[in-house]
């Protein structure tokens, strides 16, 4: 007797979310079953990785993920040519952390000017972040979502503080939007309500649950996003059924992991091939708990990623 | 069923500044309030009270009974404060109720103040280890509760099961774990053990709005799985009780003649049995 694998059908279906134009255009999201479950249904896309790019040189990274842009990372323009040329990216996210106040303290004008700039001189959709200062935040992204009509970007953050300015500015210049909650599955849904209240359309949502580094608080994140796409799948909940985010590099590259030298702890290995494992591993990690859109650093970690992707749909 | 008028706490501002003052009017108004609502004891919750617990304690216990023919629930984790509080207490309107015991040993000298003042006793189904995960768990704590009551000679018909109600704002898979755990708790003796929950931690960090609604539902709920008493809001209760039967109909997949009440039933029920993913504007949705 032949076996007939047990398949689980689900009620509910993830969004699927298209950011960029023309060519450049990639779609995530979009299926009705569980991470890489694509035997009990329809997967159709696949999970895109975006790679980070910054509005300064990043000097605060630490220097094994320096290094990959060393020669690039002084200007955003050539940075983000690099990512899209050299490396494939096909989807990149400038994230705007020279705006922070206890940084450079850019101006929402200077911010517009390199999202212009960016956006000027390439062919992938651009991920467009403040410096995740609420309040200036509100008038980076004001002025970078206009600065970036007709790119048909993704806007992050919107959080419970400054949702309501960041939501209007995405939706008058046409973008998607990223709603960020901290950890917490109730707030989340709560967040991804307020913004639909507004006429903000909930098919143009990312669900941010926000992320952690393994180690530091993977679990959570994992738990709070798998949560979430059951909620998504079984209980048919069209406020849970934006794709989600894991913006990894952030989180992963200030961790002792990733910086602490091998002199010091030799059992630990290898501090490069170290780092570039803890990125991986934690972005795997959220892709079985079911985020779409990842944002990462290290080209070897992403590399390893798309290799896992690809083996797994 | 028996309403603890759950008002009188130092968690209010007005309360606890009355409590501060030794301000008889706003205590005497808000427990009078209470009896005449419906409550059948009084609960007077100083907190822990780690200083002069003891005067405050025997001060809210006659300052409520002046004006009020009813029992004090005596609510502190100060076990000298209700000592104080047991010993000027007026039981001729019926026994005084103690707020509470648990599995923790630095709780069981309670048991030893039920047995000495013949007072009724909370038995809250925590242990040491921190919160329990289910219905099962409570039961265990709970037997090991009525065990401990037995040793020190309370009467298990003295002895009042608090399954512990959690936020239904961040612990929503608790709330039907706590109405298992009511049934469950009833069945543990014969004649069943008596219940009681702290109704309004269901609906803590809520909206204000959204928090009568899902307390009178909750209450529903947690009354038809055998509840016998909650600290509560008298008048909220006696509200939940006009629209009880409104309530059973829509559980029992009912169609009921107000299309809005129906929704809201519908949809808090939805929340309370993990049908529905809460939301601060789940009504809304």
């Amino acid at each position: 007797m032949a076996f007939t694998p047990t398949k689980e059908t689900y009620s509910g279906k993830v969004y699927s979310v298209t950011i960029g134009t023309g060519d450049g255009a990639v779609t995530f999201g979009g299926e009705n079953v569980l991470p890489f479950h694509s035997f009990e249904g329809a997967a159709p896309n696949k999970p895109v990785i975006a790679y980070e790019i910054q509005d300064v040189p990043p000097a605060d990274w630490p220097e094994n993920v320096q290094k990959p842009f060393a020669a690039v990372s002084g200007d955003p323009v050539t940075w983000a040519k690099h990512c899209q040329d050299e490396l494939k990216a096909t989807a990149l996210a400038l994230r705007l952390v020279g705006t922070h106040p206890d940084r450079e303290n850019r101006s929402a004008e200077e911010a517009a000017k390199t999202v212009k700039d960016v956006l000027a001189a390439i062919k992938v959709p651009l991920i467009i972040l403040g410096s995740n200062h609420p309040e200036k935040d509100s008038s980076v992204l004001v002025a970078a979502s206009e600065a970036a009509k007709g790119g048909n970007c993704v806007i992050g953050k919107a959080q419970e503080a400054n949702y309501k300015t960041i939501a209007a500015a995405a939706m008058a210049n046409n973008h998607k939007l990223i709603a960020m909650s901290e950890l917490d599955i109730n707030l989340s849904k709560q967040l991804n309500i307020l913004i639909t209240q507004m006429g903000f359309e909930k098919e143009r949502l990312i669900t941010d649950p926000m992320c952690s580094a393994l180690g530091y608080g993977l679990e959570y994140t994992y738990s709070v996003m798998e949560r979430i796409r059951l909620a998504a799948l079984t209980q048919n909940d069209a406020t849970m059924q934006p794709p989600m985010l894991g913006d990894i590099g952030m989180y992963v590259w200030k961790v002792k992991e990733t910086q602490a030298p091998e002199a010091d702890l030799p059992h630990w290995g290898a501090l490069e091939e170290r780092g570039i494992a803890w990125e991986a591993m934690t972005a795997t990690g959220l892709l079985v708990a079911g985020a779409e859109l990842l944002i990462m650093r290290h080209p070897k970690a992403v590399a390893e990623v798309q290799k896992t992707i690809a083996e797994l749909i | 069923m028996l309403i603890i008028g759950e008002k009188l706490s130092i968690i209010a501002k007005r309360v606890r500044e009355a409590m501060m003052k030794k301000d008889k009017g706003p205590i005497q108004e808000i427990a009078t309030r209470q009896w005449k609502e419906g409550s059948g004891i009084i609960d007077a919750n100083i907190g822990p009270a780690e200083d002069g617990g003891e005067d405050l304690m025997q001060w809210m216990v006659t300052t409520i009974q002046e004006v009020v023919p009813l029992p004090v629930c005596l609510d502190t984790t100060n076990a000298s404060a209700i000592e104080a509080g047991l010993k000027v207490h007026n039981s001729q309107w019926g026994r005084p109720l103690i707020n509470s015991t648990s599995n923790d040993p630095e709780r069981f000298p309670i048991l030893e103040l039920g047995a000495k003042y013949q007072a009724q006793v909370i038995g809250l189904t925590v242990g040491k280890g921190g919160l329990p995960a289910d219905a099962g768990e409570r039961a265990a704590i709970a037997a090991e509760i009525m065990a401990r009551a037995m040793e020190y000679g309370v009467p298990l018909e003295d002895l009042y099961l608090d399954p512990l109600v959690l936020q239904i704002a961040t612990s929503q898979d608790h709330a039907m774990k706590v109405v298992e755990a009511i049934q469950m708790f009833q069945e543990m003796n014969d004649p069943a053990m008596k219940t009681v929950v702290g109704l309004s931690n269901i609906s803590n960090g809520c909206p204000k709005h959204v928090r009568p609604i899902l307390n009178k539902y909750y209450f529903l709920m947690l009354m038809n799985a055998g509840l016998t008493s909650a600290i509560a809001d008298a008048k909220e209760m006696a509200d939940a009780l006009q629209e009880k039967q409104m309530f059973d109909d829509v559980l029992a997949g009912k169609t009921i003649a107000d299309a809005a009440k129906m929704t809201e039933i519908r949809k808090t029920l939805d929340v309370i049995q993990g049908n529905t993913l809460y939301a601060h504007s789940y009504l809304e949705m």
